[in-house]
């Protein structure tokens, strides 16, 4: 076995990157992600990588897509001001069906907000960001190995759809330390990337990568062949984790930092006896919608918790059977906002 | 089993250093560990936190409301968090520059260390965190001393590896304090 190490969620995010192939990195600090920055402007050079602090994080994430296009593994990382600046590029991305990851740590908003843990930045996330109705993966990880295993899983998710994913995490995952098992790259079966544009020089027919389509019908048909590839993500790729859910009179749903607070709660409820289970969504797109449906088929009671006023909870209500009944407790993010896990048992004891 | 201890003060007492070698030597008694620093925007003198959750099994929540043990190395701290402590927990203060009484945290046990004083008369008042350190392991009984004294080549750099003798002495020394004094 090899040996735990003790990293902190970013770090861990930083040498999953390296680790998945990823020489080339374009961002602009921001707190609560500068780790991640500062760990690849150290480690990436001497590896043969290239990191560049951008001029801005419009500048990076349009690096990134150029990179991306020449078929090499590339990343950035921001907060939630900066993920904001790159939307037009990440909609560029997903216009050329170019593969690359995006970090987000996810801070309090809107605006300026503030450095607290919030994940008020999912509806951003999930339902696309920018402009013209495109989608991205989105991996939501809840531990630091998670941020370890899920980024290495993004690059892979993201060449094989050559659609750009994201990980999506807050300032609790992305601060805390943890051990850590680092691992190889687990093996993957790859598509060759033809569509890469390589130079004159290497003598292959020209490439054109391109987000434009003026032709009679080829937009039309653009957006349908992605939005089958959107459903095959759907029925291949959903992860979701269960936790004493077979018995479960309430089902405690929740992402990401907040599943690991909720856990805890969940854990005091079944102590007091109580019949409590816990399901946590770790693909946030495509939602696992399927895992919904089934436990609302035994179990009529679901509690939504979220460090916002209520985004996820809309795709759980949309997700389970008609009958069950969902209910929601939010924090929306600041100093002081974090919910205990006690104060999430007494919302359990409320809505059991 | 599962341990949780809050450990609070203000920057530049080595808040974050004390919780990162609680949590190095759970590493080394091969326990799962989740370390979470509180992340404000103050300056140097504000205050720090931090929580150490260390089991055998999943930590799970890194937030904990009402922590088992706290570790209080200034007075603001004492004021805003002792009271959070869990009933039948422990309280370990800071006590020369904590004022507090045992009839303040009801169902609480109150282990007053003279944390400073300890540091000072060991020559240097930064080891203020290695005496808070040494307290809370013999006083919970939830490290061992010697899991401490090894996880000290892991959470000082390199460059502070000198100091290792001095710090294990301030380890022994809030040991015996908190230990002795308190039963």
């Amino acid at each position: 076995m090899s040996e735990k190490l003790f990293v902190k969620g970013n770090e861990a995010v930083a040498m999953a990157a390296i680790e998945a192939g990823c020489r080339y990195y374009f961002g602009y600090p921001i707190t609560p992600q500068s780790d991640i920055p500062e760990y690849l402007s150290r480690e990436l050079p001497p590896l043969g990588g290239e990191f560049i602090q951008a001029e801005s994080e419009i500048g990076a994430i349009n690096m990134l897509l150029g990179a991306s296009a020449t078929g090499v593994r590339a990343m950035t990382s921001s907060s939630g001001p900066g993920i904001s600046l790159k939307q037009e590029g990440i909609s560029y991305m997903a216009g050329s069906e170019l593969p690359g990851v995006i970090v987000d740590i996810m801070r309090a908003g809107p605006g300026l907000g503030g450095i607290d843990a919030s994940q008020a930045d999912y509806f951003q996330a999930t339902r696309g960001g920018g402009h013209g109705g495109y989608r991205i993966i989105v991996l939501a990880p809840a531990s630091v190995q998670e941020m370890y295993d899920l980024t290495m899983r993004a690059f892979d998710l993201s060449d094989i759809y050559r659609i750009p994913a994201m990980v999506l995490a807050d300032s609790v995952i992305g601060q805390m330390k943890e051990s850590l098992t680092a691992h190889p790259r687990p093996k993957a079966t790859l598509p060759a990337k033809e569509w890469a544009v390589r130079g004159r020089e290497s003598g292959e027919p020209q490439n054109i990568v391109k987000s434009l389509y003026l032709g009679d019908g080829e937009m039309e048909a653009f957006h349908w062949k992605m939005h089958a590839r959107y459903q095959e993500l759907a029925e291949k790729e959903c992860r979701w984790e269960e936790i004493e859910t077979t018995d479960a009179a309430l089902v405690v749903t929740a992402f990401g930092s907040t599943a690991r607070i909720a856990r805890t709660a969940v854990a005091m409820a079944r102590e007091a006896g109580m019949k409590v289970g816990l399901l946590r969504p770790i693909t946030l797109f495509p939602f696992p919608r399927q895992a919904y449906e089934t436990i609302s088929g035994y179990c009529k009671r679901f509690l939504t918790i979220e460090l916002s006023t209520g985004q996820m909870v809309e795709d759980v209500r949309l997700s389970v059977a008609r009958d069950a009944e969902v209910a929601f407790y939010g924090r929306p993010p600041g100093a002081g906002s974090l919910p205990t896990p006690e104060e999430l048992f007494e919302q359990i004891k409320k809505q059991y | 089993m599962r341990h949780d201890v809050f450990i609070a003060g203000y920057g530049g007492q080595g808040v974050l250093l004390a919780g990162n070698l609680l949590s190095y030597a759970a590493i080394h008694e091969n326990r799962n560990v989740s370390f979470f620093p509180a992340y404000g925007v103050e300056k140097r003198g504000g205050s720090a936190m931090c929580t150490v959750v260390f089991a055998d099994g999943d930590t799970g929540s890194p937030v904990v409301g009402n922590p088992s043990v706290a570790i209080i190395l200034n007075q603001l701290s004492f004021d805003k968090y002792a009271a959070k402590v869990k009933p039948g927990g422990l309280c370990i203060i800071n006590s020369t520059l904590v004022e507090a009484d045992a009839g303040q945290l009801p169902g609480v046990e109150l282990v007053a260390v003279p944390m400073n004083q300890i540091a000072l008369d060991l020559g240097d008042m930064r080891m203020v965190n290695m005496v808070a350190c040494g307290a809370y392991a013999a006083k919970s009984g939830s490290l061992a001393l010697d899991s401490l004294e090894d996880a000290l080549k892991k959470a000082l750099p390199e460059r502070n590896h000198r100091l290792i003798p001095a710090n294990i002495k301030a380890i022994r020394a809030g040991a015996a304090a908190a230990t002795q004094r308190n039963t």
